[in-house]
């Protein structure tokens, strides 16, 4: 058996290792040290599902990454019309999925009855949070397409209260409450080099979840956005931002009740910020008004850091690499070990909706 | 059985619910060594729920060591870590936090668990032997060692576990009251509750109890010099001796933690080392050889130290407990490169608890177990033949 498929590995696979000068010897019989470097080299899950997928490495899925802006998004002043709010994320949704209508696009996200997450990003407080309006937009959709059992939240009540979010830990409808109300897992859950207990509202209360981070420079980690915002469902965040985050965002995102629930990304890039997070730095903020939406986070993570690198160099500011915080996290979440999205320009395509 | 039962305390009473509740009461009451102070600070985590059950007000100071920077940052100063920390958010150790520019403790006089511990258990082998410690820790961690053995309650921020409020004067009287001669800062990372070590110390101090550290020694310069100033005896975890099993196992560097164990010698700190020797890990030879030359070195042949066995842990449970030959193994290294006092831990009844006389060879200190039977040390010296055995004797 094992011989069948590392055989399969030799036809399919391009491998530059010594492993596959291995594979060409005559009456070649894997030794266990072979089999292991060639599992090392390239995951059997990738040897199996490229057998039975037809030319895949010939027409890779693209991941579809939409942008959405409206200049006229703010009312005089800074206040948000929720009206064209609401317009601008039925089109990002409709070109996600290419749907005529916001109800057959949602449909594609969430199933009549589920019990819905919306993992907001609220440390930063009112400047640079998840905007309570965009929030209120998605509510609106998901309850249009039968979406009873909603829960906003993120870490801790005081975080969401700063944005402005208002703490309902009981009732019908909408709730929302951070990490503090129900709590964390009891048992470690394990994936690569993150140990963590997962919060509750991920494991119990949510059968779906949808991310909400918002646009901004970390000034860790280079930047924060789809991936990183499942920090907020773990219980030990601070251990994990050594080496720019790499590879514990990736890892976090690999924990099985993260990846398995996630099923849309929706970056509130209303207000955004290029330097200085996360905290909110009114100085380095720009309005975007707009929106990033993808149901794939490191496409949305790779175009939103791209638009972050954008407008650093237009303020005169040196990219991130040169500054040692190059989001490198987002590459490994690509790689072959994590296979959460893809960070290939090529493989993603960007639309104006 | 190093730190055994404080690991079934840990371990037991962070998957209850409830702090004081009847199950927890009567856990601890069952031993021996908590009948003194169960019900005054017993020891009991929850992660469920995460509510603290006192005002967080009370344990917040302002911390020592660090620096304001630009914009509202300030970077940490108290460990090699050095975080720099954006306003709002917290250190590594996650019991720190920068609140509008300035850096506070979230864990002063904020207990998790508390124990009467025997002082062998923490080990300390030549400090006060037969002593009781009242043993003390609150949440937080500055490394995250994979086979920490008390994870719940190190790896954890502290308003996600259950917290009492114990301030040191009351530490320091509970201690007395209950016949202790010294308060232990142990079980997590005493490092990362800095601020009321040092004043629980002092406090300590005023009731005539020592204070010994039970740590990582991962401190920087300033901080820890202003420690040995305030307790008197340390014992460091030393993960292993290369800088590979620092980084991948433990998250930090050797280097810092060597840096330390040379400053609390040359402060006239007494410090023993304990060495978890974990399969596959950190059991070479090589390392035990290259771990006694430096100690001997660098530290001198009177340090104790204590090759400990493992246990899975955490998240190294994929790796069998220590191999007692390992362990021994270990110890002959250090016997050979001329260490005078190296320790089994660990392994109850193992003839290398006890405490021999580097010259006639003789057991000065008896033990098994936390258990000591004679003591032949006379004025620091070793009955038999008089040569002073190094270590505090007594009060």
């Amino acid at each position: 058996m094992a011989r069948n498929v590392l055989l399969s590995v030799d036809v399919g696979v391009n491998l530059h290792s010594r492993a596959c000068v291995a594979l060409k010897r005559r009456h070649w019989m894997p030794s266990r040290r072979d089999f292991l470097k060639l599992a090392g080299a390239a995951p059997l899950s990738r040897v199996v599902s490229e057998r039975l997928s037809p030319h895949p490495a010939l027409n890779p899925p693209k991941s579809r990454a939409v942008l959405v802006r409206d200049a006229q998004l703010r009312q005089s002043g800074s206040a948000i019309d929720s009206t064209r709010l609401l317009a601008m994320l039925d089109r990002a949704v409709q070109a996600l999925f290419d749907r005529d209508n916001p109800q057959e696009a949602w449909s594609q996200v969430v199933s009549r009855g589920e019990r819905v997450g919306l993992k907001v990003n609220c440390l930063a407080g009112r400047g640079l949070s998840t905007n309570v309006a965009l929030v209120d937009a998605v509510c609106e959709r998901l309850q249009q397409v039968g979406i009873k059992d909603i829960v906003i939240w993120d870490r801790l009540n005081d975080d969401l209260e700063s944005a402005h979010f208002k703490v309902k830990e009981r009732g019908a409808g909408v709730r929302c409450f951070g990490n503090d109300s129900l709590g964390y897992e009891d048992e470690l859950a394990v994936s690569g080099s993150v140990g963590s207990l997962l919060a509750r509202t991920l494991t119990q209360v949510c059968d779906a979840v949808i991310s909400l981070p918002v646009l901004k420079d970390h000034g860790i980690t280079g930047v924060t956005m789809a991936l990183k915002n499942m920090f907020g469902a773990i219980h030990n965040p601070n251990k994990y931002h050594l080496s720019a985050g790499d590879p514990y965002i990736a890892d976090v995102n690999m924990l099985p009740p993260v990846r398995q629930k996630l099923r849309l990304h929706i970056c509130d890039a209303i207000t955004a910020q290029y330097e200085g997070g996360p905290s909110f730095m009114p100085q380095w903020t720009w309005p975007q008004n707009g929106l990033l939406v993808s149901r794939d986070p490191v496409a949305l993570d790779q175009v939103g850091w791209q638009m972050i690198e954008r407008k650093r160099s237009e303020k005169g500011l040196k990219p991130l690499r040169e500054l040692k915080r190059e989001p490198t996290y987002i590459a490994t979440a690509a790689d072959p070990n994590h296979r959460l999205g893809t960070n290939d320009v090529n493989r993603i395509e960007v639309v104006n909706a | 059985m190093t730190d055994q039962i404080e690991k079934i305390v840990s371990a037991d009473d962070a998957r209850s619910n409830s702090v004081g509740d009847r199950r927890s009461f009567l856990k601890a009451a069952a031993l021996p060594c908590l009948a003194g102070c169960a019900g005054m600070i017993a020891g009991v985590q929850s992660l469920t729920p995460l509510q603290a059950t006192e005002s967080d007000a009370q344990f917040i100071q302002e911390a020592q060591f660090y620096e304001k920077k630009p914009y509202k940052k300030i970077q940490c100063k108290l460990c090699p870590r050095e975080c720099v920390i954006d306003d709002r958010e917290r250190g590594y150790c996650g019991v720190r936090e920068n609140r509008g520019g300035t850096y506070y403790t979230l864990v002063h006089s904020r207990v998790v668990t508390a124990h009467i511990d025997p002082i062998e258990k923490k080990p300390f082998f030549h400090f006060l032997p037969g002593s009781m410690a009242f043993s003390i820790a609150t949440a937080g961690c500055n490394v995250n060692c994979k086979m920490c053995q008390n994870w719940e309650i190190s790896q954890v921020r502290p308003e996600q576990v259950r917290s009492t409020y114990a301030p040191p004067a009351k530490v320091a009287a509970l201690a007395r009251q209950n016949r202790c001669l010294v308060v232990a800062y142990t079980y997590s990372e005493p490092v990362i509750f800095y601020e009321y070590m040092v004043d629980t110390a002092r406090a300590a101090h005023e009731t005539n109890v020592r204070s010994a550290v039970v740590t990582g020694g991962y401190i920087t310069e300033e901080p820890l010099k202003k420690l040995c100033k305030s307790v008197d005896a340390i014992k460091v975890d030393l993960k292993a001796y290369s800088e590979k099993f620092y980084k991948e196992v433990v998250n930090g560097e050797l280097k810092h933690v060597l840096n330390a164990l040379v400053l609390m010698r040359k402060q006239g700190m007494w410090t023993e080392i304990v060495y978890l020797v974990v399969p596959t890990l950190n059991d070479s030879d090589a390392e035990f050889q290259a771990l006694a030359r430096w100690i001997k070195t660098d530290l001198g042949p009177d340090v104790p130290v204590h090759f400990s066995r493992f246990h899975p842990e955490y998240l190294l449970k994929n790796l069998p407990p220590t191999p007692l030959a390992t362990l021994e193994r270990a110890k002959a290294a250090a016997d050979a490169e001329g260490l005078h006092y190296a320790y089994i831990g660990n392994v109850p009844g193992h003839p290398a608890e006890s405490t021999y006389c580097p010259r006639c060879r003789k057991v000065v200190v008896e033990r098994t177990g936390y258990t000591i039977g004679a003591i032949r040390i006379k004025n620091g010296m070793c009955s038999y033949c008089q040569r002073p055995i190094a270590g505090v004797w007594g009060v």
